[in-house]
């Protein structure tokens, strides 16, 4: 993708599908996965959230709208597809076992996968509004959109670009130390400022248990995720330990949830996504 | 930079060289303004940060693609670490405008910037270490910083205009993640001073290199030199056992292998303590509060290797001049 360059690959005004078309029409219920913090585990949440779904019977799609670090295709190993264009716009990437999880992120785009997106914002700007009206989703239960961290010019497209589809709310990411839940608290803000409905808080990397004598040590510190719901009134939706098993499994984009049962983080993300899909049965 | 009402896509912004004349520029209503240099880099102003900026010896970048890699952490200590020689004036600016840590870490929550005569004073941690972020501009923990790119951009170049750091011998600057608005605008206003160069921090895992290697792709793009790369989170030892675990698993080799790859030197690997994220929500230097600890004498080295490089780009650019 010539980044200085006026055309990245697929990326054809000319293609371009009028708006009305509608290509979220299909879509029952859109999630955002938000924290103000970077590394927190919005993509590893993303993530594990669209394969509990998927394994619970629904039609998932992620939209990656995180332009500069796209890790999404990585953690699905699919890192090497590349997106077509159909007569409805561009046609996902199609993840997992039966292929059932439908995927479209920038990283799609890129000729070399080390390109960087050296972008200012109305630039981003506009390629979430095309990811937002032009990509042929399809029916779907749920569309998961991963973030970058902040409340910039990404956050207030993409709330602006979903605002008139299905929009369910937004899923915050937190690590339990202080400075993470500090800018958690900016994102709230955000949020509330936005008018998006704060589906809960989750809190990540909450205590290690050592392999070797199992004893828990909370190097991200414990609870601060957990406070900061109470504070701000928000639902919590549960703590994902440290696990390495979990860890591994993204960078080999293998699916945790079905391999690794057994795991610590598992009941935990199970749980995230049994709430979310509690959520939506009530708002439909 | 502003971007002008209307503009085409790939509008180079009304604050760049190009405004007017690049190629996107063909067709613009504005484009005859812009030309005409009427929106175009302003002499004066470009002048006036020369000027403030003259007072500054070294200045370093702590850049990463990816968030929560530990940059505002590494930024905090080495700016600790190089203020340890009471000799030197040490200068560090947060322009991580959206998630601004540093406030907390150097123990500075709910400090307020003073206007002077001569513009805004840095808060001091030390009579040596001056600190500047947004987030002492923020009158609540909660106020979030809902901006696009034209105004983070506007408020960074105040942050170099108009803060009176005085005679600085390094100016460290701390960064968001990413390679977008706020890292151009830095290194383009940083244009009109040096940079020594730039340090990338990293964690062990691909999910984390394949971003970090996007940056040092942008500064390559930018011409910017790389001091070097900090493994973060590399390894943890329990403190019970003293078993060693791999939290954050170096399945492709690590950054020692990107390094390698890419040409680039490693300064250094950093193992996760606990007591490194504690002493950063107390606002308490970690490399004060456990000097002993093999997390402080792999920061220590690294802060070493960067003093030596800058003193080193400093002689080199005294023999060119």
């Amino acid at each position: 993708m010539a980044l200085w360059g006026p055309s990245p690959r697929g990326y054809s005004m000319a293609l371009c599908t009028p708006a009305d078309r509608a290509n979220l029409a299909g879509v029952r219920h859109i999630v955002l996965v938000l924290s103000g913090k970077g590394g927190v585990g919005k993509s590893t949440l993303s993530t594990e959230l669209a394969l509990a779904l998927r394994h619970a019977g629904k039609r998932v799609g992620i939209l990656d709208v995180d332009l500069c670090g796209p890790s999404i295709p990585r953690m699905l190993r699919v890192q090497d597809s590349a997106v077509h264009q159909c007569d409805s716009g561009w046609v996902p990437v199609f993840v997992g076992q039966d292929k059932a999880i439908a995927l479209m992120s920038i990283g799609f785009l890129l000729e070399r996968p080390d390109d960087a997106v050296v972008w200012r914002g109305p630039k981003k700007n506009a390629l979430i509004k095309q990811f937002v009206t032009d990509v042929a989703w399809g029916e779907l239960d749920f569309l998961i959109v991963d973030t970058p961290p902040g409340t910039s010019d990404e956050h207030i497209s993409t709330v602006e670009a979903l605002r008139p589809h299905q929009l369910l709310g937004a899923v915050l990411v937190t690590t339990p130390q202080a400075v993470s839940v500090g800018d958690v608290r900016r994102e709230l803000t955000f949020c509330r400022k936005a008018g998006l409905h704060i589906l809960g808080i989750v809190e990540n990397m909450s205590g290690f248990v050592c392999p070797h004598c199992s004893e828990c040590t909370n190097i991200f510190s414990k609870g601060g995720g957990e406070e900061l719901a109470k504070h701000a009134g928000v639902p919590f939706l549960g703590c994902v330990p440290l696990d390495p098993q979990l860890s591994q499994s993204l960078e080999e984009g293998r699916d945790f949830i079905q391999e690794f049962p057994k795991s610590s983080a598992f009941p935990a993300l199970t749980h995230i996504a049994q709430q979310i899909l509690d959520t939506s049965q009530r708002s439909s | 930079m502003a971007e002008a009402p209307g503009a085409p896509e790939e509008c180079p912004g009304t604050g760049s060289a190009q405004a007017g004349r690049a190629a996107a520029c063909q067709g613009c209503p504005n484009q005859g303004l812009c030309a005409a240099g009427a929106a175009g880099p302003d002499p004066a102003e470009a002048a006036e940060l020369r000027a403030r900026l003259r007072a500054v010896r070294h200045t370093v970048l702590v850049l990463s693609g990816k968030g929560g890699v530990g940059k505002s952490t590494f930024s905090a200590l080495l700016a600790h670490g190089l203020a340890a020689d009471e000799t030197k004036q040490v200068a560090l600016l947060d322009i991580d405008l959206c998630g601004p840590s540093i406030p907390k870490i150097m123990g500075l929550e709910g400090e307020q910037v003073h206007q002077s005569g001569s513009g805004w004073s840095p808060v001091y941690v030390e009579e040596n270490l001056g600190v500047m972020s947004v987030g002492f501009l923020l009158s609540s923990p909660d106020d979030a910083v809902i901006w696009r790119g034209p105004k983070k951009n506007g408020l960074i170049k105040q942050f170099l205009r108009d803060v009176d750091w005085g005679e600085v011998d390094y100016l460290i600057v701390d960064t968001p993640p990413g390679t977008s608005d706020e890292h151009l605008s830095i290194v383009q206003y940083l244009s009109a001073s040096r940079i020594d160069g730039a340090v990338i921090v990293t964690t062990p895992q691909e999910v984390s290199l394949q971003d970090v290697r996007k940056e040092i792709n942008f500064c390559r793009k930018v011409k910017l030199p790389i001091i070097g790369v900090v493994e973060n989170m590399s390894g943890f030892v329990c403190p019970k056992c003293k078993n060693e675990s791999q939290i954050f698993p170096p399945t492709t080799g690590g950054a020692e292998k990107m390094c390698q790859n890419l040409s680039v030197s490693l300064l250094g690997k950093v193992p996760l303590d606990p007591q490194i994220g504690k002493s950063c929500d107390s606002g308490q230097s970690f490399l004060a509060e456990a000097p002993e600890s093999p997390a402080t004498l792999s920061y220590r080295k690294i802060i070493q290797r960067i003093q030596e490089y800058c003193e080193q780009h400093h002689l080199q650019e005294e023999k060119i001049m």
